[in-house]
């Protein structure tokens, strides 16, 4: 056991996991972002703006992060010359949270969506019924309403990001998954213990956001 | 989804005539990005017909994206199998009467969701060769499987349980009142409904098996992904257009799937008490501590 405990002190594993959490940060905020855009599109009456919407949503969700990860720091970076920074390690994390950002957003404006849909007809038709035009209606009556339907849906979301930025590693972020796989090599005979700490740090941040989430969504439902 | 008719009433002409612009505006920023995006690939010169050309020869069909397109569906297809099994075994025994069973397939399920799936992928890849349980060539192949069977698994153990959950509780009681145990009343009467009632969140979880089984590119596994790469690193380097291939496979894939569970869930919707979902939740979102899930 003491033997083990030396092994993980030669890693700095805090560091990696706060390597998750600053892409988990930076990828919430922008998937969030264009998540919003993306929702707000898909409910304009604008049918072009609807259909680019759709179509982005569609295609994204359906393919592989790792995929988009990988198109990132293959493609985006050497090929097309997107180029965050001269430092590679710096250029890598930025190009990992432009890939989690696109994938997480389809999610995002998916979970917005549904809150949307949690808000009655009548609200829309009382909004409508005291003339207030489309941007106002969404801006005052409809979105507030939808936020709050939408916390669970959108803590999902923010979980599934929490744990999908992992994925990084496919982009050679030195964030835990690699530094996970570093320690299995080099140290064969606590293959087991080793899982089991790395696992138990992703347990503890996940199961307090969720229980947040539960506790904020039943917080903030609107009761009707 | 009737969400946009929510919003707005039939427009008027002026209403008609702002749409009509807006649709123009957004129509031009729309293949504005577009024509960015393709002008910056052809700076790039990623329009050359050499870089394109791989897509359209049977050479690279015949040794990367078929083989890679069967690996992939081989892991998918041994994960989903797999997962269902895991499911409905600790569905079920979350819904125990004993205690200690419940509390043990809870631990079980709540830790799986809570790791990612890498991670276990990454554990298993070191482990089994070690415990001695694979081969080099079939640990890779495995560890995917196990890795995708512990979290998928954990997954629609969430769903086996919430779909019995949701049904009429008449359902139970008329299971107990004509003789039966809780055991018998679950499996003959519970969750055969349950199980059509969670039918479409099934597949769609189905769906996730399939886009996170190309998370076996980073544990050496040659599905689709990691063939499209391979492919993409020989001259002439056609890296962009491989993975964009692999991209389409996949989303093509996918929407089958997706289709099917839309379809299914019109079919057999009407043969249970429960409700089966035509719009599940979206795949990855169903990756959490359920509402009061966690104890």
């Amino acid at each position: 056991m003491s033997d083990f405990l030396e092994v993980l002190s030669n890693y700095d594993i805090l560091g990696a996991y706060w390597i998750n959490l600053s892409l988990t940060f930076f990828a919430a905020i922008f998937s969030l972002i264009i998540g919003t855009i993306l929702a707000m599109m898909r409910i304009a009456p604008v049918s072009s703006l609807r259909f680019a919407g759709t179509t982005y949503v569609t295609l994204v969700r359906n393919t592989p992060l790792t995929i988009i990860v990988v198109f990132a720091v293959l493609v985006l970076w050497p090929v097309l010359g997107v180029q965050f920074s001269e430092t590679f390690s710096i250029n890598f994390f930025w190009l990992a949270v432009v890939a989690l950002s696109v994938y997480h957003a389809s999610f995002m404006c998916e979970a917005l969506r549904s809150g949307i849909n949690t808000v009655p007809l009548g609200q829309a038709e009382a909004a409508r019924a005291i003339g207030l035009p489309f941007l106002s209606a969404a801006r005052l009556v409809i979105l507030p309403q939808a936020f709050r339907g939408a916390v669970a849906p959108l803590g999902n979301t923010l979980i599934a990001l929490v744990k999908n930025t992992t994925v990084a590693a496919a982009a050679s972020v030195p964030e835990v998954s690699i530094l996970m796989k570093e320690m299995l090599d080099q140290n064969g005979n606590y293959v087991l213990p080793i899982f089991l700490t790395i696992a138990a740090g992703f347990v503890i941040i996940v199961i307090p956001v969720g229980l947040a989430v539960t506790y904020l969504s039943q917080r903030l439902a609107v009761s009707r | 989804m009737s969400s946009h008719s929510v919003l707005f009433d039939a427009p008027g002409p002026r209403a008609r005539r702002n749409q009509m612009i807006g649709n123009i505006v957004g129509a031009v920023v729309v293949i504005g990005i577009g024509a960015f995006v393709v002008a910056q690939m052809a700076s790039k010169g990623q329009f050359a017909a050499e870089l394109w050309k791989p897509l359209i020869e049977a050479r690279s069909w015949q040794y990367y994206f078929l083989p890679g397109l069967q690996n992939t569906l081989i892991a998918a297809a041994y994960s989903i199998v797999l997962a269902m099994v895991f499911g409905l075994l600790f569905g079920v025994g979350r819904l125990a009467s004993n205690r200690v069973v419940r509390w043990f397939c809870g631990a079980v399920v709540e830790f799986f969701r809570a790791v990612p799936v890498l991670i276990m992928m990454f554990a298993l890849y070191a482990m089994l060769p070690r415990l001695g349980l694979t081969t080099p060539e079939t640990n890779p192949l495995i560890a995917v499987v196990i890795g995708l069977t512990l979290y998928n698994g954990s997954v629609i153990a969430e769903l086996v349980r919430s779909g019995v959950y949701g049904l009429p509780k008449g359902q139970r009681e008329a299971g107990l009142a004509i003789g039966m145990t809780r055991g018998k009343s679950i499996r003959f009467i519970e969750l055969p409904q349950a199980l059509i009632a969670m039918l479409p969140s099934l597949v769609s979880q189905f769906v996730v098996i399939l886009k996170d089984s190309a998370l076996g590119a980073l544990i050496t596994y040659t599905e689709l992904l990691r063939a499209a790469r391979l492919l993409g690193s020989d001259a002439p380097f056609p890296i962009l257009q491989t993975l964009f291939m692999a991209a389409v496979i996949f989303i093509v894939l996918n929407f089958i799937l997706s289709r099917i569970a839309e379809l299914v869930a019109r079919r057999v919707g009407g043969r249970t008490s429960g409700r089966a979902r035509a719009n599940p939740a979206p795949p990855n979102a169903v990756t959490v501590p359920a509402v009061g899930g966690t104890k």
